[in-house]
């Protein structure tokens, strides 16, 4: 009702002559997009054309001189390593996760919710140093660990489990939401009609929350390979042997070689556009229905 | 059909029975959800809190509250509260030209808003440290004004606006989608000026998202390392950020310095936290 008063009030303002809105909003409509984009500019695209005018201004030798360096070599190695294991760690927790809390009703859903969401809320030098306090020299299983002559810190597995803390939430958030959108009615269907809840889990959900888990995996592994903070303080940043690529781009800009932190600094940023390619597909596939924030 | 409900709980007992009888009942996902967030997140801060709790109260507040301590946490959250409310109102004006308006090239702007959340801190940090240096491409606009934006305070606020814009521009953007076009024109017909529009009909129910945005935005540059710590001169008294700080008493082996600023800066991510599902809780009044 209201809103047919409206509508119509609205087309008779349209035909009279008082028509100024228009006019003003389209000049306003002008300078709005002019101070966004002015803004944009200098704080990302400046900075991101900058990655590849840096890397590529003195053509393309330099940089392949770069990648041919054993240093970089090992940090590119170390990424695709801390990678491979925290994905599919987080991919597992977060699918668990979310088949526990999704579609379901119970004291503390909200709370288990918000203690996933946690690790964002962690500063990464925070998480880093919890790390520290467990399995480092002083820290709880320090001695124990020294006694058995296990190395974590400063070595590949206190890296991964920063890199698994930092991109923890991922697979969860963006499962969950899907699940309960889908319902569970065609798993009870299945069910009833004797499937197995293997059967049930491979073919109904599954396929049903494929492209969600993409998104969250998509994710997971962006800030996997690209964490600097908590891998920076547990990792002792030894060139050639605790290296990731993020500390190699640090390592080198101190050192004054911005050539080489360039050569490696276009790589992650080749990373970050291929996610964001990915992840617009991924959105325009599910009509929208994927979160766009984190 | 709720997973609590499918555990037929024994009715009457004592409620360690019914604790421990759904912990032999509980689904192998929860198993495995409960044995990760233990592994992975529990134990890692229950290590934090016994290592603060063993320093003491008394020295625990010394440590908290050196002349250093307290320059970088000034340096931090100030620093950190400009850049979200800067970000605040361009990410609010960004989100409202990406809803309202159609322009070449809006597709992709509408996409690169996540940049900062794909691109590694430490890229983000090496280039905007080259641009906004004395000769790189926009501090050499600045510099003859005498201007110094990288290595100094200015260039950690840089870092933490880039880090914190998608935070607004994502949470606005989609509760401005929602509001219908129609309440404004409904103003706007009934005479009110452009200003009274904005103040009195859009901005009352966009305020909570704006709020969320900037607390998110906040709390992100609050722990962000890898770019500040590379357009920082880390200077003390400075520009030398909290996170910074934790990082440089690592390395000297003062685990105890690094914990009590690192429970410092976790105390105020967890009041950040219960702020904004505050906001959120409150914002819902709308709907």
């Amino acid at each position: 009702m209201t809103d047919n008063l409206i509508g119509s009030s609205l087309q008779t303002a349209e035909l009279t002559p008082r028509n100024k809105p228009v006019t003003q909003a389209n000049w306003v409509s002008v300078v709005f997009i002019a101070i966004a984009l002015v803004f944009l500019a200098f704080i990302l695209y400046i900075p991101a054309i900058n990655v590849f005018y840096q890397a590529f201004s003195k053509g393309f030798e330099p940089f392949l001189h770069n990648l041919s360096e054993p240093n970089f070599q090992s940090a590119v190695r170390m990424t695709l390593g801390l990678a491979a294991i925290a994905v599919p760690l987080n991919t597992i927790f977060g699918l668990c996760a979310a088949w526990a809390l999704a579609n379901k009703r119970f004291r503390g859903r909200t709370l288990l919710l918000s203690i996933i969401d946690l690790p964002f809320a962690i500063s990464p030098v925070v998480a880093g140093l919890m790390i520290m306090l467990l399995y480092g020299r002083q820290g709880w299983f320090g001695e124990w660990l020294s006694e058995h002559n296990i190395k974590i810190v400063f070595a590949f597995p206190a890296m991964m489990l920063a890199t698994a803390f930092v991109s923890m939430p991922f697979v969860a958030r963006e499962v969950i939401p899907v699940l309960e959108e889908e319902g569970v009615e065609q798993e009870e269907a299945a069910y009833t009609l004797g499937a197995t809840p293997w059967q049930t889990f491979w073919r109904i959900t599954v396929p049903n929350i494929r492209w969600g888990l993409l998104y969250g995996v998509l994710l997971t592994n962006a800030r996997a390979m690209g964490e600097f903070g908590a891998v920076s303080v547990v990792s002792g940043n030894v060139t050639g042997q605790t290296q990731s690529l993020p500390l190699f781009v640090e390592e080198a800009y101190k050192n004054y070689d911005t050539e080489a932190a360039y050569s490696a600094a276009v790589l992650l940023a080749l990373l970050a556009v291929v996610t964001l390619v990915l992840k617009e597909i991924l959105e325009r596939r599910t009509g929208g229905h994927l979160k766009k924030s984190h | 059909m709720t997973t609590a409900q499918n555990l037929s709980r024994p009715t009457g007992d004592s409620p360690w029975k019914v604790f421990w009888h759904s912990l032999i009942h509980m689904p192998w996902t929860w198993r495995i959800m409960f044995g990760y967030l233990a592994f992975m997140l529990f134990l890692p801060v229950a290590a934090m809190l016994t290592k603060s709790l063993s320093i003491g109260p008394a020295e625990f507040w010394r440590i908290a509250t050196t002349p250093l301590a307290l320059s970088t946490y000034d340096v931090t959250f100030t620093t950190s509260l400009i850049a979200a409310l800067i970000d605040g109102v361009f990410g609010v004006l960004i989100a409202w030209v990406l809803v309202r308006y159609t322009f070449p090239l809006k597709k992709l702007i509408d996409a690169s808003i996540d940049l900062p959340f794909a691109l590694p801190t430490a890229v983000a940090g090496l280039t905007l440290a080259t641009v906004y240096s004395e000769n790189g491409w926009i501090g050499s606009l600045f510099a003859p004004f005498g201007v110094k934006i990288a290595f100094t305070r200015l260039g950690v606020g840089i870092a933490m606006m880039f880090i914190s814009l998608p935070f607004v521009v994502r949470t606005v953007q989609p509760v401005l989608m929602q509001m219908e076009r129609e309440t404004e024109e409904a103003a706007w017909s009934l005479g009110a000026s452009s200003w009274q529009t904005f103040w009195r009909v859009l901005l009352p129910p966009l305020f909570p998202a704006i709020l969320t945005g900037v607390a998110l935005g906040f709390s992100r540059a609050v722990g962000e390392f890898g770019s500040t710590v590379i357009i920082s001169s880390n200077t003390p008294f400075k520009d030398l950020i909290a996170p910074i700080l934790i990082f440089q008493r690592l390395e000297q082996y003062d685990y105890a310095g690094a914990t009590v600023i690192g429970m410092v800066l976790l105390i105020l991510s967890l009041l950040m936290l219960l702020l904004i599902n505050f906001i959120q809780a409150w914002g819902k009044r709308y709907d």
